[in-house]
């Protein structure tokens, strides 16, 4: 009915402007008009460029001879350097796994007091870059350094990763299915392990592979603490090198790593269905009550916060006293406050534009080419932020020269970087945009991309909104990409924070510290609503 | 719709406008800066306000930058390159990226602080020295030459920081006195001995704080710390080897104007400004605690006179930063 009026509608228009033909509108339907042709070609575009470091690491490695790069790969010093890595992943996934099961848990399921609260205090160390917690630990213990330090600091860094899917997917569960297990007998804990731990598999496989991708890029968590990994090994020779082979041998040692966890995880995570059967609204879950254990509950989430949120903060305010007035000179502060602004909402913008046209493939035009390059698309992703600077340094350095130091250069960068951040949120809130209303909106006489921004995007919004503040949050705190290629006289907050640290002026580093907290936090609270809210909350 | 396009015209504009920003910052002259960044601060500081050129800087590494500036090509945006150490001004000069330095400015450091054929010149000095916790190390127990530190009584007591370009420059000059043999081996041993911390600062926070004994480093860390808090350099006292060692080596650290640089007039008077009289003042009265290397120009009255060093004579222009990095590769430091 509707689309008959609006196929009328549309040929007066036709007739009127001369603009749509009935050729025209017949195509747009299926989805293969002139929309979906360049959404296509942007898709292989951005794609080309996400997985440029790959091509990149072989072309250097043929470039120096298959020889000399054989013998930078297997040395005693790369076999260390795997050895940390890999104990590094093998402890704190896991730990950091179990720490965020429980939380979500109990944040969740259980009657503890103030749920909310601690909902909201298990997200908020999101708004603690990596590395200030590093500097918040070996502030209050100066002797701390090796593999356990490494875990333990990563654990409390990023558990927020892995809590936040598990604790989204814990709220949508459908309690039938555990009445139902419970009905046939099963004991509360085997219902635990039989129903609700496999329908979180998805959340756990894909936070935990989060978990680990950021362990294998992070670089300043580990420098406080002298422990060293690819990342940190890399950024060594880069700067005793510049870009020298040394150091594009390790990224691609790294690449096979983020490879490995990559396919693992999709190992693991299997094809079963977890969905729902039926339709209609799924009861409210009815907590669990802890009883006695409260008291115990309590003291893991108050440890939690504690060590998460209350060391730095203490640790920076301890600083901040200690250096009194003297510390907070406002212009550098400023400026380094407002080049930072300026970044994340350009390459947090760029990032999600960017993300749009395989994010609109993936739900208009699925198929098996599609997924393929939407696979490449996260694949890039993975890629820790030296392995695409490097790449991006040599090649402008080496070939083109008018990109070499510009804001351009590094807003590309970052969009590699935290293209599927946006992605991934993006994707979701366009599959809950009906396809039919961009046909209406054609059919109305608007152009096919005007059609798109009117309908499907618009109401994307939101989750465009959360993708973008994802990827600005990255931005915000990101070290090693930015020293590498920031335009001259670049000073962002955590390039301020990092020289200061490196002086080991703690004190004159502690108002930066603070600055990316504060700005970090509306964004993590925007997100933590929009979860909420997403769950009917 | 409208607000989208709206929102990204507004993002493109900012984006221009940023760029514009930053082309205005770029006026006046970029400078590479490999020193310590308060200390080339108040060079620039001191020299834009008597001159009035803006000078934009770039952090980074000795090595770095020489290999960056090299890549770079003629392309590169950089007009000065001022570093901590002389192998990467041995580096670039090597391939002759360098414009000659003017006659006026040679002239004011003695031949001894600058190569011969006038590319750069040095700025300032540091020496080498072993930093100890007091309560571990006494005189008759410390390291007679740093090449005692090979040997097996010293494993696990000794600390370094293997990727900065200071203990870089100290192994070239260990290069350059003993040969490649002798380097490899020491280094060989190095591995098996120190312990790896990031930054002279820090190597001198763990021995202060008795996580170790000892350990090479230069010697403003020091004196640094006792002039501001003095808490990372309480219990510690440094230990010059002298005596012509490989560890009493006292690094040049260099200043040069790339040929490259479109701004050569401005680029030639910021090193002229650094190497004269006001310059080297602020080495002597700033918090930096470098030696002085200008004519008739004197250091700080803390520090131990450079004359009375016995360092041993290294010529800076052989100092090879990438042998160094090879060699140190090879031995699993990096």
């Amino acid at each position: 009915m509707l689309v008959g009026a609006a196929f009328r509608m549309t040929q007066t228009i036709a007739q009127e402007r001369d603009l749509v033909t009935a050729e025209d509108f017949l195509k747009i339907p299926r989805g293969h008009g002139w929309v979906s042709r360049w959404m296509t070609i942007a898709a292989f575009a951005i794609t080309f460029l996400t997985i440029l470091p790959l091509p990149f690491i072989a072309w250097i490695g043929w470039q120096t001879g298959w020889e000399t790069s054989i013998s930078l790969i297997f040395r005693p010093r790369v076999g260390e350097l795997l050895v940390n890595t890999v104990m590094l992943l093998v402890l704190a996934v896991p730990l950091c796994t179990v720490l965020a099961l429980a939380l979500a848990w109990l944040t969740e399921f259980s009657d503890l007091p103030f749920r909310r609260v601690w909902a909201w205090l298990c997200v908020a160390p999101l708004a603690v870059p990596a590395f200030v917690q590093s500097y918040a630990w070996i502030s209050l213990f100066p002797g701390l350094n090796g593999l356990w330090a490494g875990v333990i600091i990563s654990v409390i860094a990023y558990f927020p990763f892995l809590y936040l899917p598990i604790a989204a997917t814990l709220r949508r569960l459908d309690p039938a299915l555990e009445d139902a297990a419970a009905s046939l007998g099963l004991t509360p804990w085997r219902i635990f392990f039989r129903v609700i731990l496999p329908q979180l598999r998805l959340a756990l496989c894909g936070g935990a592979l989060l978990v680990g991708l950021h362990l294998l890029a992070e670089y300043g968590l580990y420098v406080f603490i002298r422990f060293d990994t690819f990342t940190t090994a890399i950024v060594d020779q880069y700067q005793s090198s510049f870009n020298g082979p040394a150091a594009t041998m390790l990224a691609g040692v790294l690449v096979v790593c983020c490879l490995v966890l990559l396919s693992i995880e999709a190992g693991v995570r299997g094809n079963a269905r977890y969905s729902r059967v039926g339709s209609g609204a799924a009861r409210q879950i009815e907590p669990v009550r802890l009883g006695k254990l409260t008291p115990l509950c309590l003291a893991l989430l108050i440890a939690t916060a504690l060590f998460s949120l209350g060391i730095p903060l203490l640790t920076i305010g301890r600083w901040l006293m200690a250096g009194g007035a003297d510390i907070w000179r406002f212009d550098e502060i400023g400026y380094a406050f407002y080049q930072t602004l300026v970044l994340a909402i350009l390459g947090g913008l760029l990032t999600t534009l960017a993300a749009i046209p395989m994010a609109w493939l993936s739900i208009r035009a699925p198929g098996g080419a599609q997924r393929a390059l939407e696979g490449l698309n996260y694949l890039g992703g993975a890629l820790p932020g030296v392995v695409i600077a490097l790449a991006v340094v040599t090649i402008t350095v080496r070939t083109a020269h008018m990109f070499y130091q510009t804001m351009a250069t590094i807003l590309l960068a970052y969009t590699l970087m935290f293209l599927p951040r946006a992605l991934v949120s993006l994707r979701a809130s366009i599959a809950q945009a009906p396809v039919e209303l961009e046909h209406a909106a054609a059919s109305l006489g608007r152009r096919p991309a005007n059609a798109l921004w009117a309908t499907t995007i618009r109401l994307a919004a939101p989750g465009a909104a959360a993708g973008m503040a994802l990827a600005s949050l990255g931005i915000m705190n990101e070290l090693t990409a930015t020293q590498m290629l920031a335009p001259n006289g670049t000073r962002t907050l955590a390039m301020g924070f990092w020289a200061l640290s490196g002086e080991l002026d703690y004190a004159a580093a502690a108002p930066y510290a603070l600055v990316m907290i504060l700005i970090s936090l509306p964004l993590i609270w925007l997100l933590h609503d929009q979860s909420q809210r997403m769950a009917g909350r | 719709m409208r607000l989208l396009t709206t929102a990204c015209a507004g993002a493109l504009a900012l984006a221009v406008m940023c760029t514009v920003a930053s082309a205005q910052d770029a006026e006046g002259i970029v400078v590479y800066n490999a020193q310590h960044e308060s200390l080339t601060k108040e060079w620039i500081n001191g020299f834009t306000k008597e001159t009035g050129i803006k000078v934009t800087l770039r952090q980074g590494g000795d090595t770095e930058f020489g290999n960056q500036i090299i890549a770079e090509g003629a392309y590169s945006p950089a007009d000065v390159f001022l570093t901590e150490n002389s192998p990467a001004m041995a580096l670039v000069d090597s391939f002759g990226l360098f414009a000659p330095l003017d006659a006026d400015t040679l002239s004011q450091v003695p031949e001894q602080y600058r190569p011969a054929n006038g590319h750069w010149i040095g700025i300032a000095a540091r020496s080498t020295v072993f930093v100890y916790n007091k309560s571990k190390l006494s005189a008759d127990t410390l390291p007679k030459s740093m090449l005692d530190l090979a040997d097996a009584s010293w494993k696990g007591r000794w600390a370094a920081s293997p990727t900065g370009a200071d203990f870089q420059a100290i192994v070239g000059a260990l290069l350059e006195l003993k040969g490649e043999q002798v380097t490899a081996d020491w280094l060989k041993a190095m591995k098996e001995n120190f312990r790896a911390y990031r930054g002279n600062g820090t190597v001198m926070k763990a021995v202060n704080a008795g996580e170790i004994d000892g350990g090479i480093i230069y010697h403003y860390y020091y004196f640094g710390d006792r002039s501001k808090t003095g808490e990372n350099s309480a219990n510690v006292d440094l230990h010059y080897f002298k005596n012509q060692d490989p560890g009493a080596f006292v690094s040049i650290s260099g200043g040069g104007v790339l040929a490259s640089s479109k701004h050569q007039k401005e680029a030639q008077a910021l090193i002229k400004w650094i190497t004269g009289h006001a310059g080297q003042e602020i080495l002597k009265t700033g918090t930096s605690f470098e030696y002085a290397v200008g004519n008739g120009a004197d250091s700080n009255p803390a520090l131990v006179p450079l004359k009375d060093l016995q360092s041993p004579k290294v010529d800076p222009t052989n100092l090879n930063s990438t042998k160094v990095t090879d060699l140190m590769t090879k031995a699993g430091l990096l």
